[in-house]
């Protein structure tokens, strides 16, 4: 077990008998006199000097979280008061959003972090008092004739590790926006305030080595043409050996009328993986014409964690490799960010995609004008979309040895508004799906706690508290419903839920949405399947010498 | 408690500076007069201000906050005030949200508890207060419109008949004084008496509170028990109302306790959380559509920008992509 992660009965006895500074000592004080606390397991390590210095970031140096000389540059201040005074105007969101909240506190219990952990700066109205109190002391006249009646504070070095801290314990899931009345999204201002902080070189590794990666390679991962492509045929021969059936994926082909594009952890981490075999059987079962780019090899987009520019830049490599290789349009992955990356931020960017074509599925002749101007579909909007026109072949019972349930990325949840098309493919290749609670799904979802690139390792004790509500709420119908797998279409949820389900919900295993679609996929010439995509045995589906026994 | 005795003291102090200027030192003039006449002027002036500084700014991306199914397929269900593609979609989602207080109705409490374990359950109290308290501020707001106009608006008539539907006392006794009074000594204890309310609290959250408590209590005394003349009332708004600068007759100093404290809410309101009146109308999460992929949305501010091209990426691993027998664009 890791060093970062504390053994269950004590991360309980925490939470339990600690469960919120709203107690015990704190229960007089305010919330600006109450202290920052970096300890081992509660932040991320920040980014490596030369990785800052490859995107040109401001401020590159060898620092810890940990130290008290954070080595910030000289007139540190001025820099993030004139950052946040230019995002003030470029935003009306962010200037909305700092001057209309009234602290009503639907949102108060509402935060994954602020539940888990009950430290009350994870409120999400704290967590932007913690940004407007200091523009509240940079603005109205009300402060400077009253002062202290207002709220309001100087930027100190205090408040800057306020900010660093509770920043990143915010995972843009936008779950408190959905109960504001006013529409207040937090997201925005911790995308903002992140933004601002890159800008005296306070940062995270995690999210900054891949950005890194992804502009200089193609992908998160920072794997090279050569590796990505024999990685994915290693997978192709293992769909070979478990199915009989070999899959033929092209790279970089010009004339494909699909470009596909998936997260990198589809190709190389486990269980991603057996999501992109199920791609990769799908789109041989419907004889898709398709290319996967390893130039454009990344879904995700890390940049969308540091700054527009970034995020922009990254975006902009779907857009034109397409154009290089003529494709029609491209279809992407199961992933979460860079679905509210596409879907809201993608065409404004780096469009107009006038060299690609409204997408049309080639099997079915449905025309996706729902994305006529991104050019750009959901691959469970496409997979919906061949089930209901009963192009596929499947069997359902393949996926008996699986009881599940699914989780509702907050991005696609909250940032897109797809809820029915994974339920409608799911319910179609399974036969035993359950509900998790219904304040827990859908748009009210729980993030899994380690979204917007807080998934290191060193963050895990705050990763399994903030995780904590969702799974309590897996937890649910595993007792009712003995649910042991967790069906999810976000690449950061194949990564960050395995590691919370072993701690908080043993026995409960994640899967990616195609993953399942793989399993019951019945493929033409295929032999005789016992075994899922990940070698489990199917349950009914032993060999025939057994039956005749 | 600072952060409640300080607003407290503000709003007595400030009922009292026209109690006193007008009882002994005859300040009628400044009081019924100059203070309105200042405070309405700010008040719009403010307002506006408020208002088009906000208009001013760019919405660079398509932000909606999406609580239902988008448009897709269409086979499947599209949850239209949730995740509107239409402009009339949004404005009744916004609209919604004005009227009814659509999102605080979906309000639920989280509570954790030993085991660990979290439990949920429904809460509509804030909902119904914050209704309450809203709805009843508006019909006394509207049926104040009998002091503007000589002829009394229909509205104005047919409010004020609803309003004093249980005749109890003399004169009629209104159903909002009581809800008004009521909404706000619960919006007020319910932010003492919960640990998360009160920590999120600032004086500035209770100043409204305090000032409004102040306002309906002045009124209703007026109304009910230290009784001022209510056509000296009247005649002195409708002078107002004709931007005249005459004195006004004499009437209680209850009255101009009453007036003040609606002239410091004037002035405090565009600077000030009450500026959420105008904001909720602005709220990109919800008045933006949700069909981004559908039809661009425009960037004002957008530059040109370089970013790392196929060619340059092909330049860095040529050799190996040539061993992998990738397609190449140059040999």
């Amino acid at each position: 077990m890791s060093k970062y992660l504390p053994k269950q009965a004590d991360l309980i006895r925490e939470m339990e008998e600690k469960p919120s500074p709203l107690k015990g000592d704190h229960a007089k004080q305010e919330w600006w006199e109450m202290p920052v606390e970096f300890r081992e397991g509660n932040f991320c390590f920040p980014a490596k000097p030369e990785v800052i210095e490859e995107l040109g970031f401001a401020n590159p140096r060898k620092w810890a979280v940990t130290d008290d000389d954070w080595q910030l540059p000289e007139g540190w201040q001025k820099t993030l008061m004139d950052g946040m005074r230019e995002r003030i105007k470029k935003y009306r969101s962010l200037k909305l959003y700092l001057d209309s909240c009234v602290r009503c506190g639907a949102c108060a219990d509402k935060c994954h972090f602020f539940l888990g952990t009950g430290d009350p700066k994870n409120m999400p109205v704290l967590r932007a008092e913690l940004v407007r109190s200091v523009y509240r002391g940079d603005f109205p006249m009300v402060e400077k004739i009253l002062k202290g009646f207002a709220g309001s504070r100087k930027l100190t070095k205090e408040v800057l590790r306020e900010w660093y801290m509770y920043f990143y314990q915010c995972t843009e899931c936008r779950r408190c926006s959905v109960f504001c009345p006013m529409g207040i999204d937090t997201a925005e201002i911790t995308i903002m305030v992140r933004e601002i902080l890159q800008l005296v070189g306070l940062n995270n590794n995690w999210i900054l080595a891949p950005v890194a990666n992804c502009n200089r390679t193609g992908n998160h991962l920072g794997i090279e043409p050569h590796t990505f492509v024999q990685n994915v045929e290693s997978l192709v021969d293992d769909i070979e050996e478990l199915t009989g059936v070999a899959v033929n994926p092209t790279f970089n082909r010009k004339g494909a009328e699909i470009l596909f594009i998936t997260p990198s952890g589809d190709v190389f981490g486990d269980p991603g993986v057996y999501t992109m075999m199920g791609y990769m059987l799908l789109f041989e079962h419907i004889g898709l014409d398709y290319t996967i780019s390893t130039y454009a090899s990344e879904g995700g987009n890390f940049g969308f964690f540091t700054s527009n520019d970034m995020m922009r830049k990254l975006n902009a490599k779907m857009y034109h490799e397409a154009e290089r290789l003529g494709v029609k349009w491209i279809l992407g992955g199961e992933c979460g960010h860079m679905w509210r990356v596409v879907h809201q931020y993608m065409s404004t960017m780096n469009g107009p995609a006038n060299f690609l074509e409204e997408p049309v599925s080639p099997i079915t002749g449905t025309k996706f004008s729902n994305a006529k101007a991104t050019k750009m579909v959901h691959i469970a909007e496409f997979t919906a979309d061949l089930i209901h026109n009963s192009k596929l072949k499947l069997d359902p019972k393949r996926n008996d040895h699986l009881r599940t349930t699914f989780h509702d990325s907050c991005n696609v949840a909250r940032g897109m508004g797809m809820f029915e098309e994974p339920r409608y493919v799911l319910n179609k290749v399974c036969n035993s799906f359950h509900e998790m609670p219904e304040n827990t799904i859908r748009e009210q979802t729980f993030c899994c706690g380690s979204g917007s690139g807080i998934n290191a390792e060193e963050n895990m004790a705050m990763r399994m508290k903030g995780g904590f509500p969702r799974a309590n709420a897996v937890q649910k119908v595993k007792e009712k419903h003995q649910v042991n797998s967790l069906v999810t279409i976000c690449a950061i949820d194949r990564a960050s839920l395995p590691p919370l389900m072993r701690y908080w919900n043993p026995g409960v295993s994640v899967y990616g949405l195609h993953e399942l679609v793989g399993n019951a996929l019945v493929m033409q010439g295929e032999k005789m399947r016992t075994e899922d995509l990940r070698e489990d045995p199917m349950t009914g589906f032993d060999d025939k010498e057994d039956d005749v026994d | 408690m600072k952060k409640i005795m300080l607003p407290f003291a503000m709003v007595a102090v400030l009922a009292l500076i026209p109690f006193a200027g007008v009882q002994y030192a005859g300040l009628d003039y400044l009081f019924g007069v100059v203070i309105p006449y200042a405070a309405a002027v700010l008040f719009i002036a403010g307002f506006v201000y408020r208002m088009v500084d906000w208009l001013r700014r760019p919405v660079p991306y398509n932000i909606t906050s999406t609580c239902g199914q988008e448009k897709s397929l269409d086979w499947i269900h599209h949850d239209k005030i949730e995740s509107p593609s239409k402009p009339w979609h949004a404005a009744v989602r916004v609209l919604s949200e004005v009227l009814l207080f659509r999102s605080l109705f979906r309000n639920n409490k989280a509570e954790f508890s030993k085991g660990p374990d979290l439990v949920y359950g429904s809460t509509k109290w804030l909902w119904l207060g914050g209704l309450v308290f809203h709805w009843s501020l508006l019909v006394i707001v509207l049926r104040h419109a009998r002091f503007f106009f000589i002829m009394v608006p229909g509205f104005a008539e047919s409010l004020d008949q609803l309003d004093s539907f249980f005749d109890i006392t003399l004169p009629a006794f209104y159903v909002t004084d009581a809800l008004a009074l009521s909404a706000i000594t619960f919006l007020f204890v319910r932010r003492v008496s919960d640990a998360k309310m009160r920590i999120i609290s600032l004086p500035t959250d209770y100043f409204p509170l305090f000032l409004l408590g102040g306002i309906v209590g002045a009124g209703v005394l007026m109304r009910y028990i230290a009784k001022v003349d209510v056509m000296a009332v009247k005649d002195q708004m409708l002078r107002l109302m004709s931007f005249s600068f005459d004195p006004p007759a004499e009437i209680g100093a209850l009255f101009y306790v009453h007036l003040f404290l609606v002239c410091m809410l004037l002035l405090y309101f565009p600077f000030s959380k009450l500026m959420h009146m105008g904001a909720i109308f602005l709220s990109p999460t919800r008045t933006m559509l949700n069909n981004s992929r559908e039809k661009m949305h425009v960037n004002v501010w957008r530059q040109p920008m370089k970013i790392r091209t196929y060619s340059e990426y092909e330049d860095d691993y040529r050799e190996k992509m040539k061993k992998a027998k990738l397609p190449l664009e140059k040999e």
